[in-house]
């Protein structure tokens, strides 16, 4: 089985950025969103982002920065490589890798 | 999101519409790929879809609700029409394709796969237009309905985004929160369908009814492992193109456990798959992953592009080209039957609480027909925002903070730290382990033990502490908490029916028996940790 290593972003706003990183191995074809539900299992309940529909792509939840590039993390494939995760820069970040999606007029904040 | 609407069109002037997620977004309906079921078609009538809804729920249906759904349903299914959902034309009317267990093709869909998506996105726009009167509200997690005197009068919540409880105060509550297929470990779930509503209604007092009866997907995907597209998606290609269902040495076997020849077509009905591929595996003849294979090797790539077009460039994209490939699937939980016991008017046993779509039990009875589960959701959502906007019209008791009290101090206690999502994890295994679609009275009262234990480390509070921001482990502990009652009413349900009927197959008790053609109902007492039969 061939293993990546993620490198996530922690932390709520104003916290001062840090990347923890997990190995892990996968099988091929699976996608981030696997590999980030996986270690919330095994290895950190506590690590935070977000998803709702897990493989229809159709809940649109799962936005996240990859090497800093936009991506939604249930279609972004694992690959055997140092992978970096960010949250959506332009969105109020909540905490790790979660960020306030909704429209404005569909939140209590 | 329909309930909503209704409620605004019947007069109602403050409705608020809660989502654990996105609203919208969260749950089975923007998922669903496939098809709706609605006598729209010419020639066909509301009541023959009746009939076939009726003997697919083998005796088990509730004959009123079951009518609405295909009454109102096809009504809803016009408007949705009227307001642009885009359902597939030929000709001057609607393309409609025949499921399993329809006498006719009565199924419309939007092209391609986009089913779900097109009904949300609908149905979003309409509720934007009724203005200020409807307040959306995303991430807001119901965990506990306020009951003052036996009248439910409103909600206590967390708000994800902040960690922090809320209190709604609602002369009428209507839970649609949809199915619990997320028990399971292989399901086609969202992260939202933990059946949350089935435990709210449970705790404040009102009564489930035929829980027991939990629909499996005969073929969903197994592998190879396939992103971005859901699993169940294999459905429409069958409708379109027949497709032929193979075991390991790549024969056909649906006839050997009762079915008929399918000669490339579509014509076996969900349980009846279910079991077929399950026994065929058991015989140690599935395919490598435990499965079957489907094969559409034999139909021609034209065919293939002009029926799924951009669908066949997703395959593609996963390693998968159809005229080549076989794929492997194997039964997914994917619906459930049972839930809430409504009367025809969506009113629970609890005055000021109502139920609709999937949370709603007893219109499918022991099985329910493909492209009903969509119908159903727009039927009772209908019927039921209508009818809260009645209710709220009328005088209601006073909210009494005090009723919340306990539910807030719930979400505000503080315990160390353990690691629910492992805890979840148990539970979906042992659910697939011994309360499939197949069960035994062994294996379901092992099943029980094992969640009694899982309660016990689930403990009486979250870990950690509250008020931090989209904290999954808090929210895992707050699902396992109503998916571990939820758990308990399907076992409970599934021990006491001593027999074989549609979605529910006990194998110690493989017949259908006459007696048992009647709905199983569970309440938990006032002050109870476990359920009964009521
Ligand atoms: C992958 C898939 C494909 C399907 N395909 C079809 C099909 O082609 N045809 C068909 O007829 N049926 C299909 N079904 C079944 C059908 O989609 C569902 O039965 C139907 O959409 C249910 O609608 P609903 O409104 O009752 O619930 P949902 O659409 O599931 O909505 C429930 C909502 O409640 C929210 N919620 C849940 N708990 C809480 C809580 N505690 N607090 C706040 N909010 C909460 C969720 O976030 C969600 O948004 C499919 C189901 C799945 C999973
Ligand atoms: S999890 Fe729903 S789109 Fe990615």
């Amino acid at each position: 089985m061939p293993s990546t290593r993620l490198h996530i972003r922690r932390g709520g706003p104003g916290e001062a950025p840090r990347h923890d990183v997990f190995d892990l191995s996968f099988e091929p074809g699976e996608s981030i969103l696997d590999a980030l539900r996986r270690l919330r299992i095994s290895a950190d309940p506590t690590l935070a982002f977000r998803y709702a529909c897990l493989n229809a792509n159709a809940c649109k939840e799962c936005m996240m920065l990859l090497d800093g590039k936009v991506i939604y993390a249930c279609t972004a494939r694992l690959e055997a490589r140092d992978m970096r995760l960010d949250p959506l820069p332009n969105k109020p970040l909540l905490r790790d890798l979660a960020t306030a999606i909704a429209p404005p007029d569909e939140r209590l904040d | 999101m329909l309930a909503a609407i209704e409620a605004t069109r019947h007069g109602a002037g403050s409705v608020l519409l809660l989502d654990r997620s996105l609203i919208g977004r969260g749950g089975a309906t923007v998922m669903a790929q496939m098809t709706v079921a609605a006598a729209v078609g010419p020639g066909d009538h509301w009541q023959y879809h009746l009939a076939d809804t009726l003997a697919a729920g083998r005796g088990l249906c509730d004959p009123e609700l079951a009518a609405l759904l295909c009454r109102v349903g096809a009504e809803c299914i016009l408007e949705m029409d009227d307001w642009k959902v885009g359902w597939a034309r030929q000709g001057n009317g609607f393309a409609q394709v025949q499921a399993p267990g329809h006498d006719r093709a009565r199924c419309v869909y939007v092209d391609f796969l986009s089913t779900g998506p097109a009904v949300s996105r609908t149905l979003r726009t309409q509720l934007q237009r009724q203005g200020e009167g409807i307040r959306r509200l995303g991430e807001i997690l119901v965990t506990d309905l306020v009951v003052q005197n036996g009248t439910v009068t409103g909600a206590v919540a967390l708000n994800v985004a902040t960690g922090q409880p809320i209190t709604i105060a609602a002369p009428a509550t209507i839970i649609a929160t949809g199915g619990l297929t997320r028990l399971y470990a292989r399901n086609s779930a969202s992260a939202n369908m933990s059946g949350d509503g089935y435990a709210l209604a449970a705790r404040a007092g009102a009564r489930l009814i035929d829980m027991e009866f939990v629909q499996f997907f005969p073929i969903g995907h197994l592998a190879p492992r396939l992103i971005g597209m859901d699993p169940i998606m294999w459905d429409p290609f069958r409708y379109k193109l027949g497709g032929r269902l193979l075991n390991g040495a790549m024969q056909e076997f649906v006839e050997r456990w009762g079915g008929d020849a399918e000669d490339g077509t579509y014509s076996t009905t969900r349980d009846l798959a279910t079991y077929a591929i399950t026994k065929e595996v058991e015989a140690g003849r599935g395919s490598p992953n435990g499965g079957a294979w489907l094969s559409f090797t034999h139909v021609p790539e034209a065919t293939l592009r002009a029926a799924f077009g951009p669908v066949i460039d997703r395959l593609a994209a996963n390693g998968i080209d159809l005229t080549r490939d076989c794929i492997e699937v194997s039964p997914i939980a994917h619906y459930h039957m049972g839930g809430i016991r409504v009367d025809p008017r969506m009113r629970t046993d609890l005055p000021g609480l109502l139920a609709a779509g999937e949370a709603v039990g007893g219109a499918n009875g022991a099985n329910r027909l493909s492209g009903n589960a969509i119908t159903e959701a727009l039927a009772f959502g209908r019927i039921a925002g209508a009818e809260a906007a009645r209710i709220a019209a009328l005088p209601a008791p006073a909210f009494n903070p005090a009723a919340a009290a306990p539910a807030l101090a719930l979400l505000s206690s503080t315990a160390s730290m353990r690691n629910i999502a492992a805890l979840v994890a148990r539970l979906q295994h042992l659910m697939a382990q011994h309360v499939g679609p197949f069960r035994t009275a062994a294996g379901l009262n092992q099943a029980s033990t094992a969640l009694a234990a899982l309660a016990a480390e689930l403990g009486t509070a979250p870990p950690g502490t509250p008020g931090i921001p989209h904290d999954l482990n808090r929210q895992d502990w707050l699902d396992l908490r109503q998916m571990l009652l939820v758990a308990e009413a399907v076992i409970i349900g599934a021990i006491a029916r001593t027999e074989s009927r549609g979605a529910h197959q006990r194998e110690d008790f493989p017949a259908l028996s006459p007696a048992w053609e009647r709905n199983l109902l569970l309440r938990l007492p006032a002050g109870a940790t476990h359920l009964e039969l009521a």
